[in-house]
């Protein structure tokens, strides 16, 4: 499925070339949730609900993210969402803008965007060509009436409310759902190399997102108020565990603990990392040992949600 | 009351390749057909309420419905999105939407409409609709597939919604977008070498559509489970359209099917099924899952923070508790007294049962839940004391599961019940509802049984029982 041998021998030499003549750069890689309660929370004009606040602890997470970045440069921002789910293959929004109405069909009372967004369509192709290079199925998504998902405005709201970057937005390839966590995570971990590749390659600074909750059990009711702090909590006690266990690894740069023991979190915290965000990302940040950045923790009606950076541009001065 | 019904069930496919690339592969055009076929149908049946039950419609919190009168877009297919797009603007029955969300919640589940601009109208429902019902003639409602509902879930929101078509007087046809197999190949095919994705899989689509052709509408409701481990790939929804429709057709086995078409969608299989509610002549056979009214699933959970879970280790405390309604008082401890977390705290100084000898007396017992202190089935009336309507039946069935729990916490069961003696509030209005469940539980173990007429109880329930019972040998 993998193919191998992701180049041809004519290939090599150019882009190895190209590698070692660009300056692009991994500036930081980031776990960046999605739960449209967040925008709802934070009454951005573009979104039609108002709220009277709610999961603080998360949006000062989402605060504190942007403030440790506000004075990193970088060009664009390359996303990966669970709720843009394809069977057939990774697919990645392919023209140069999309602007429309979000509403989210499991909390349209919740989110009711209005997004107006640019997309980095030379670096989307650019992935989009490696990864075919590397034998993944991949399509460029080039339909103008396409409604970009409300996993990829909520955590691109959350993450840069200006939405003055432009974006490479990625699919969840289900592969978990057809294969397995095993079969998913080898996918995600190639395409994960091979957009790593193709940011070095662009010559361009770049963040990364993963756009996902940890576990993912969720109440099937809502209180009155669905901002009503009291009624949040963690969906069950083996759910804090095992969200606690992955960011006891995050905090203390274990990223291949959390590779190794994807299966078992993934089935047992129902966990949201079945879409490949979390595999993707470690694997653009070429699977980190250095600390990642906690910067908040909290459920979002039932599930566990962290916000977390890691700073490759630190690890690269580091090691440099 | 009137005579609603339903005039007919279809099945049909829930890929964009019928309405966007009919022409590309001729199976594709054998789907097109056969939904121009149901349509037809659909129209001579003289149908006036379309009701669809979409798979491609995942709900988390309960079930949604469309209550939106005209909800207009442009949907595109997050996969086949290079197929085209589907411009849609349909004609959904508010008012009908609205009274299954209120049927809904009489019947405990939780459900809510939609009725906001821009909506994404799912891709099934936009196939369902666009083909089935071409000029926007027959009003149609949409409900989604709740991730997490089970079968009796599934089955009340049926009921739900049949007691809808009843009191309106309606002719529905209900509808479930659905795929049989769904494994789809996971890469662009040339839709010329459209085939099902395996064998396998075509081989229970087969059987699956044997039993549907021959009307056996329940038998594939209780295979659903097996056919979902067998040929579902482990998307978010289960295999459980069967289990609507089967409950919209009072899960009867002996319909008149018809498979109009199956053919394979991008490997996934893809069938038009008409299901007529005439009787096919064959013997109806047995259907041996809950016939549950109400749906008594796990709906307290926002307030798991003010259970008692942390405290069942403390010493029992006569204190009342403050809570909605009267006073909760620790059960009282004594050397012969049996007590039991999973029962409701009791309204005074008392314990749950007491063992004298060979015999165990309870203390009367209602149907209010461990814990959270909700009534099954609803309150008689509010705190204001306003006469509230409530579910006999559920109040009923959670007496007798509370009897269970007290009798196993002493080491024995409920086939230990020696003689009840009942209360109702309201003996005319409830001992119908009573009796029925009575017979399904506790008049199958045979105890004898006094049942009275009282003008009220310290909670506001309909019904208690008072309880003597063999007392297990102690060891």
């Amino acid at each position: 499925m993998v193919r191998e041998e992701a180049f041809s021998d004519a290939d090599i030499i150019p882009r190895c070339m190209g590698l070692l003549m660009s300056k692009g750069e991994i500036v930081a890689g980031c776990l960046a949730p999605h739960p449209p309660h967040l925008v709802y929370a934070e009454n951005p004009e573009q979104n039609e609900p108002t709220a009277e606040g709610g999961w603080e602890q998360l949006r000062w997470g989402y605060e504190r993210l942007r403030e440790s970045l506000a004075n990193v440069d970088y060009d664009a921002i390359v996303l990966l969402s669970p709720h843009w789910q394809t069977y057939i293959g990774t697919h990645f929004l392919g023209l140069p803008s999309f602007k429309s109405l979000s509403v989210d069909p499991v909390f349209p009372n919740l989110f009711r965007y209005h997004y107006d967004l640019n997309i980095d369509v030379d670096l989307s192709r650019q992935i989009h060509d490696r990864a075919a290079d590397a034998g993944l199925a991949v399509k460029m998504m080039e339909n103008p009436d396409f409604r970009v998902d409300y996993g990829t405005i909520t955590t691109g709201h959350m993450f840069n409310p200006q939405w003055d970057k432009p974006l490479v937005v990625i699919s969840s390839n289900r592969s978990r759902d057809y294969y397995s966590v095993e079969v998913m995570q080898e996918m995600m971990i190639e395409l994960g190399r091979v957009t790593r590749e193709a940011i070095l390659a662009s010559g361009k600074k770049v963040v990364v997102l993963a756009s996902n909750s940890l576990s993912h059990r969720h109440f099937t009711t809502e209180s009155a108020i669905p901002e009503d702090m009291s009624k949040e909590h963690i969906a069950s006690h083996a759910m804090h565990l095992w969200d606690m266990r992955m960011i006891e690894y995050f905090r203390t740069g274990q990223s291949q603990r959390i590779l190794d023991e994807m299966p078992e979190f993934t089935e047992q915290a129902i966990a949201e990392s079945d879409g490949g965000g979390l595999s993707w990302l470690l694997s653009t940040l070429d699977v980190p040992n250095y600390p990642g950045i906690l910067h908040g923790y909290g459920t979002i009606i039932g599930t566990g949600n962290a916000i977390v950076e890691w700073p490759e541009r630190h690890h690269k001065e580091a090691s440099e | 009351m009137s005579n609603g019904e339903l005039v007919g069930s279809y099945i049909v496919p829930v890929h964009p390749h019928t309405v966007l690339a009919a022409d590309q592969n001729e199976g594709w055009g054998r789907l097109r057909d056969a939904f121009s076929e149901a349509s037809q149908r659909i129209k001579d049946s003289g149908a006036d309420l379309l009701i669809i039950y979409s798979t491609t419609w995942p709900s988390i919190i309960g079930h949604q419905i469309i209550a939106d009168p005209n909800p207009e877009w442009v949907m595109v297919d997050n996969d086949f999105h290079d197929l085209g797009s589907i411009p849609y603007s349909f004609n959904i029955d508010e008012n009908f939407a609205h009274a299954w969300n209120k049927a809904n919640e009489k019947r405990g589940l939780k459900s809510r409409t939609v009725a906001y601009h821009g909506f994404p109208i799912d891709v099934g429902s936009v196939v369902a609709l666009k083909l089935l019902n071409p000029d926007n003639a027959i009003p149609a409602v949409i409900v989604s597939s709740n991730v997490y509902a089970n079968r009796a879930e599934t089955t009340v929101l049926a009921k739900a919604c049949m007691d809808v078509v009843k009191s309106t007087g309606r002719k529905a046809v209900a509808i479930t977008a659905m795929s049989l197999s769904n494994r789809m190949f996971t890469k662009p095919i040339d839709p010329l070498d459209d085939q099902i994705h395996s064998l396998k899989d075509d081989e229970w689509n087969r059987k699956i559509l044997e039993f549907l052709g021959e009307g056996r509408l329940e038998d594939v409701g209780q295979l659903s489970r097996t056919i979902h481990q067998q040929i579902r790939v482990n998307k978010v929804v289960a295999f459980k359209p069967m289990w609507w429709l089967s409950g919209m057709n009072q899960n009867r086995n002996n319909l008149t099917g018809e498979v109009l078409a199956y053919e394979a969608l991008h490997g996934a299989g893809g069938a038009v099924v008409h299901l007529d509610p005439t009787a096919s002549g064959a013997g109806d056979k047995e259907y041996d899952e809950d016939d549950v009214e109400y749906f008594l699933g796990e709906r307290n959970v926002l307030d798991a923070q003010n259970d008692e879970e942390g405290t069942v280790n403390q010493s029992p405390s006569t204190a009342p508790t403050q809570t909605n309604g009267p006073a909760l008082w620790e059960p009282t401890e004594s050397d012969d007294s049996v007590n039991s977390n999973a029962a409701p705290k009791p309204v005074g100084a008392y314990p749950h049962a007491r063992r004298v000898g060979d015999l165990l007396y309870l203390s009367g017992v209602g149907p209010r839940q461990p814990g959270t202190n909700s009534i099954p089935g609803g309150p008689i009336h509010d705190a204001d004391g306003k006469t509230l309507n409530y579910d006999i039946k559920a109040q009923t069935h959670a007496v007798v599961e509370n009897i269970t729990r007290i009798l196993e916490e002493a080491g024995g069961s409920i086939n230990d019940v020696l003689d009840v003696t009942s209360f109702l509030v309201d003996m005319d209005r409830d001992f119908k509802g009573y009796n029925e469940v009575w017979a399904k539980t506790l008049g199958k173990v045979g105890p004898t049984r006094t049942t009275l007429a009282i003008r009220a109880l310290p909670t506001p329930i309909a019904v208690e029982m008072k309880v003597i019972a063999k007392a297990p040998v102690l060891e």
